[in-house]
C-alpha cells in the first residue's frame, strides 16, 4: 500500500505525538479535540463515500465479502453429494481394484450432463459467463465419493473447459457441440505431464516443430489421465513462441502409448503417451486470442486441488464416524485428546484448502489475476491433503493399512495433487 | 463468491494500514526497549480512531466487533458489518505493531465485553471509560470456569476477593473488568463480570510482569482484598441462571477470538513482507509459476509461509463474516484462531531464520515480530484450548467425555 495525503499526515502526527511540547504547553488535550473532530468528520465522509454503490439497495456479490453459494450452485451440490455417495463410493473399490472405470458409471455421468457445464449456450451447453466456482464445486462435490472416479468422470468437462477457454471460436464450433449432444464426445485426455524428474510444466521438453502447414511432435508425456482410453488428446508441447496445445487424434501415426500404473489414481487408466514425429495440422494448435498457458497450468493445478478438497472431506467425515465406534481402554478413541486433535487439525486444514480453492476460482472467474492464489492454493493443497491421507490411516490404525476401508486408497490418491500438471481443467 | 475486502472496507483498511505504518512503526521499537513506559502516543492516536468509531458504523478497534447486535441493518441477503471491518482494521494495525494495539486506550477486552453485555445505564457510565479484563488467576489460566475470586452481595454491594493475573493495561486503564463467582458450588452459572474503578479501595496493582514480547503492553496482576463494588457495576444479569450463564460470558469469545487470529495474521503480514524484501534484494524471486521444486529453498520456504498465511487469512475473515451474517460461528472462530495463532508463530520464526544474522538482530524488527506473536497462540485460548473446542463440536463430544 503507497502512503497516501492521509498517510503523510499520519506520519507528522506521529511525530507531534513523540514529542514532549504539546505536554509542556498543555496542548496535547486540545490537540486531541481537534483530531477527533477533524477525523469524525473526514472518516464520515469516506464512509459515506465507501459505502455508496452505483445502484442503490442491490447488493452485487461483487462488493461485498460473500462465501455463499447461489442456489444453482447448492442445488448442483447437493444432487452430486448425493450421487458420490450413492453411486462413485460404492463402486469406488472395485474399480481400483481393476483398474477402470465401469462403463455403467460413464453412461451414468454422460447422463448427469457434467461437460454440459463446460458448454457455452450458443454451442447447446450451459456455461455461462463465470464457470470456475461452480467448476470447483462439482470436483469438490464429486471428489466426496471417490477421487479418482471423480477426475475421470471430469475429463470430458475438462476438455470442453480448455476449448472453450482456449480455442479459437472456429476451433470451439467444430469441436464444442460434441460434448453437448446425446452421445457425448468421443474420450479426451488432456496431455501435459512429463516423465522427467524435476520436469517442469513450464518448460516442456515435448517440442512443437512447425513444417509448413503441420506440426511435428515429438516427445513423451506421463500419468496421462483416461489416456489409454481416449480417441483425442489434448497435447501440450513446446513451440518456436512459446507452449501451445494441440488437438491430436489419438490414432495418428506416430503415437504409442501403454498402460502407465501408478501409486494411485488406478481407475484412471493413466497412460505414457509418446509422440514421434507425430503430423498434427496446423489448424489444430488451439488459436484462442488470449490464449495463456500459465493460466491454463493454474487452471489445471486447481482441479485437482477441488477434487483433494472433496476426498479430504470424505476422509474426515470417515475417521469421525470410526474413531467414535472404536473403543479401547473402555471408552471410544475419540475421548482422547491424541486422536481428537488430530481430528481437529484435519477440520481445520480442509476448510483452509476449501477457502484457498475457492478464492483462486472467484477470482479468475471475475477476470482477476489468480496466478498467486492459484499457485498457493497449490501449495497447501498438496501438502495438506496429503497430511489428511497419512492421518486418516493413522487414525484407523492397522484397519486403516487394509482395503476394508477407503482411507488407504485415498492416501494413494492424494498423493496425486502434489504431482499431476493437466490432466483436467476447471 | 467474492473473497475480497468489500469495497466499502477498503478506504478504513487503508487507513488502518497508513496508522500501522506512520503512527506505530516509527515508534514500535522504542516501546519494545522501554517496558512499561506508558506509549503517551497512543493517546493521540485513541482520539483519532474515537472519531472514526463514532464517525463511521464500521471502523476500526475491538468494540466494533460487538456493536452486531445493535446494528440497525434490516436490508436483506449478505452482511459485511462490525465483525469484518474490526477484523480488517485489526489486521492492518497489528501489521504495524500488535503490542501498541494492545495498549490502545479504550480498545481492548473490557470495553468489548461492557459494549456487549452493559445495560443502557451501565453504558452510559463506562461506555467512554477505559476498562482492561481481569479473567486469569494465578490458579486458573484457560479454565475460566474455575474461577477463585469471590463476590459476596452486602447490601447495595459486592464484596470482592481474590487474585487476577495478566490483565493487559490493568494499570493503565481507568478501571477493571473482574470476573468473579458468586458461589464457588456452582460452577460456571455463577461467574459474573463487574466493572471496578482504579482508586476503589481494596483494589491494588501488585505487579506489572516483564515479558517475552508485546511490550508495549503492560500486563499487570491485581489484588482484591475486601474491595466493594456498587451491585450496579454487576454488567448482565445477577440472577444465577444454570442453564445459561457462563454461556453469555462466553460468547464474548466467539466475536473476540477472530480479532486475536487477526492481530496473528496482521504480525505474520509483517515479517512476510519485510522478509520477502529482504530475499528479494539477495536475489530471490517470486513469479509463483515455478514448481515449489525447482526454486530455492529459501522462496519454496517463503511460498509455504504465505501459503499458510492466506489460508488462515481466509478462515479468520470467513469466521468474521459468519458473526456478521449471524450464523453460529462459535467452531470457525475457534478454527481461526487455532489457525492464524500457530501460523503466525511459525511464519514470524522462520522469517527471523530466513533473514539470518540479519533476521536475529534488533536493527531489524523481525526478531520483535517473532517475540510478538507468540501471545497470540496462547491468549485468548490456547492452541490447545482452541483444539479442544473443535474437536467437541466435529466429535459431538461434550467436555466431559473430551476432556
Amino acid at each position: 500500500m503507497r502512503t497516501d495525503v492521509q498517510g503523510h499526515a499520519l506520519a507528522v502526527l506521529s511525530k507531534v505525538a513523540q514529542a514532549d511540547w504539546p505536554d509542556r504547553f498543555k496542548l496535547r488535550h486540545p490537540f486531541e479535540k481537534l483530531l477527533y473532530t477533524g477525523s469524525r468528520s473526514s472518516f464520515r465522509y469516506a464512509a459515506a463515500r465507501g459505502g455508496k454503490s452505483k445502484v442503490p439497495r442491490v447488493v452485487s456479490s461483487d462488493s461485498l465479502f460473500d462465501l455463499s453459494l447461489s442456489d444453482e450452485q447448492q442445488m448442483l451440490v447437493e444432487m452430486l453429494d448425493s450421487f458420490a455417495s450413492e453411486v462413485l463410493r460404492p463402486a469406488a473399490h472395485d474399480a481400483d481394484a481393476q483398474a477402470a472405470v465401469p462403463a455403467e458409471l460413464l453412461i451414468q455421468a454422460r447422463e448427469l450432463g457434467l461437460a454440459f457445464y463446460g458448454v457455452p449456450e450458443a454451442h447447446g451447453g450451459m456455461a455461462g459467463e463465470r464457470t470456475l466456482v461452480t467448476n470447483a464445486l462439482i470436483a469438490e462435490a464429486l471428489g466426496k465419493g471417490d477421487l479418482t472416479l471423480a477426475a475421470s468422470l471430469l475429463v470430458p468437462l475438462s476438455a470442453a473447459n480448455c476449448i472453450r477457454r482456449w480455442a479459437s471460436p472456429e476451433q470451439q464450433a467444430q469441436w464444442l457441440p460434441a460434448f453437448a449432444s446425446e452421445q457425448g464426445a468421443e474420450p479426451y485426455a488432456l496431455a501435459v505431464n512429463e516423465p522427467a524428474v524435476l520436469a517442469d510444466p513450464q518448460r516442456l521438453q515435448t517440442t512443437a516443430r512447425k513444417r509448413g502447414g503441420h506440426y511435428l511432435l515429438n516427445g513423451e508425456k506421463s500419468l496421462v489421465l483416461q489416456g489409454l482410453n481416449a480417441s483425442r488428446l489434448l497435447v501440450a508441447a513446446q513451440c518456436s513462441d512459446g507452449p501451445a496445445l494441440f488437438w491430436v487424434d489419438a490414432a495418428s501415426k506416430g503415437i504409442s502409448r501403454q498402460a502407465e500404473p501408478a501409486m494411485g489414481l488406478k481407475a484412471g487408466a493413466l497412460a505414457r503417451v509418446r509422440f514421434k514425429s507425430v503430423k498434427v495440422p496446423a489448424e489444430q494448435r488451439l488459436a484462442g486470442a488470449d490464449f495463456d498457458y500459465s493460466a491454463f497450468l493454474a487452471c489445471s493445478s486447481l482441479a485437482w486441488c477441488a477434487l483433494a478438497v472433496g476426498t479430504s472431506q470424505a476422509a474426515l467425515d470417515y475417521v469421525i464416524g470410526y474413531c467414535n465406534e472404536r473403543v479401547a481402554f473402555g471408552e471410544p478413541i475419540s475421548h482422547r485428546q491424541g486422536v481428537a486433535f488430530m481430528v481437529a487439525d484435519l477440520a481445520i486444514e480442509i476448510d483452509a484448502m476449501r477457502l484457498m480453492v475457492w478464492r483462486a476460482c472467484a477470482r479468475a472467474e471475475r477476470g482477476e489475476s489468480f496466478l498467486r492464489e492459484a499457485y498457493l492454493a497449490r501449495v497447501l493443497c498438496a501438502e495438506k491433503a496429503m497430511k489428511v491421507g497419512t492421518d486418516a490411516v493413522q487414525l484407523l490404525g492397522g484397519h486403516g493399512f487394509t482395503k476394508e476401508h477407503p482411507v488407504e486408497r485415498w492416501y494413494r490418491d492424494l498423493r496425486a495433487i502434489a504431482i499431476q500438471a493437466g490432466g483436467l481443467h476447471l | 463468491m467474492y473473497l475480497e475486502t468489500p469495497k466499502k472496507f477498503r478506504a478504513l483498511e487503508n487507513q488502518a494500514h497508513q496508522v500501522a505504518a506512520q503512527f506505530f512503526r516509527p515508534i514500535s521499537r522504542k516501546y519494545d526497549k522501554a517496558e512499561h513506559a506508558y506509549p503517551k502516543e497512543l493517546d493521540l492516536l485513541a482520539a483519532l480512531l474515537d472519531g472514526m468509531n463514532e464517525g463511521s458504523p464500521n471502523a476500526v478497534g475491538a468494540t466494533s466487533a460487538s456493536k452486531r447486535g445493535a446494528a440497525r441493518e434490516v436490508e436483506e441477503g449478505i452482511k459485511n458489518g462490525g465483525n469484518l471491518s474490526a477484523l480488517l482494521g485489526v489486521m492492518e494495525l497489528c501489521w504495524g505493531d500488535v503490542g501498541l494495539l494492545l495498549a490502545m486506550p479504550r480498545q481492548g477486552l473490557g470495553n468489548a465485553a461492557i459494549a456487549a453485555v452493559a445495560n443502557d445505564e451501565q453504558l452510559g457510565r463506562f461506555g467512554k471509560t477505559w476498562a482492561a479484563m481481569a479473567i486469569t488467576e494465578p490458579g486458573c489460566g484457560s479454565d475460566s470456569a474455575a474461577i477463585r475470586t469471590t463476590a459476596v452481595k452486602d447490601g447495595d454491594h459486592y464484596i470482592l476477593n481474590g487474585e487476577k493475573i495478566f490483565v493487559t493495561s490493568g494499570e493503565r486503564a481507568k478501571a477493571v473488568v473482574v470476573w468473579a463467582t458468586l458461589d464457588k458450588g456452582l460452577g460456571r452459572a455463577a461467574i459474573k463480570s463487574f466493572v471496578v474503578e482504579h482508586g476503589t479501595p481494596g483494589m491494588t496493582v501488585t505487579r506489572l510482569e516483564k515479558k517475552l514480547g508485546i511490550k508495549a503492553s503492560d500486563t499487570a496482576a491485581i489484588s482484591f482484598v475486601d474491595c466493594r463494588v456498587p451491585a450496579a457495576n454487576l454488567l448482565g444479569n445477577p440472577e444465577i441462571d444454570v442453564q445459561k450463564g457462563f454461556a453469555g460470558v462466553m460468547e464474548t469469545f466467539d466475536n473476540t477470538r477472530p480479532l486475536v487470529a487477526g492481530m496473528a495474521i496482521g504480525v505474520a503480514k509483517a515479517a512476510l513482507d519485510r522478509t520477502r524484501e529482504l530475499l528479494s534484494r539477495a536475489g530471490c524471486r517470486f513469479d509463483y509459476r515455478k514448481p515449489l521444486l525447482s526454486v530455492s529453498h529459501a522462496e519454496a520456504t517463503l511460498y509455504r509461509l504465505e501459503a499458510e498465511w492466506e489460508a488462515a487469512r481466509l478462515l479468520t475473515l470467513k469466521a468474521a463474516w459468519m458473526a456478521d451474517n449471524k450464523l453460529p460461528n462459535s467452531k470457525e472462530a475457534s478454527i481461526a484462531k487455532a489457525k492464524a495463532g500457530r501460523v503466525a508463530n511459525e511464519i514470524t520464526l522462520k522469517c527471523v531464520e530466513l533473514a539470518g544474522a540479519a533476521g536475529y538482530g534488533e536493527d531489524e524488527l523481525l526478531e520483535k515480530w517473532a517475540r510478538d506473536s507468540k501471545i497470540l497462540d496462547i491468549f485468548e485460548g490456547t492452541q490447545q484450548i482452541q483444539l479442544l473446542i473443535i474437536a467437541r463440536r466435529l466429535l459431538g463430544k461434550t467436555s466431559s467425555e473430551l476432556k
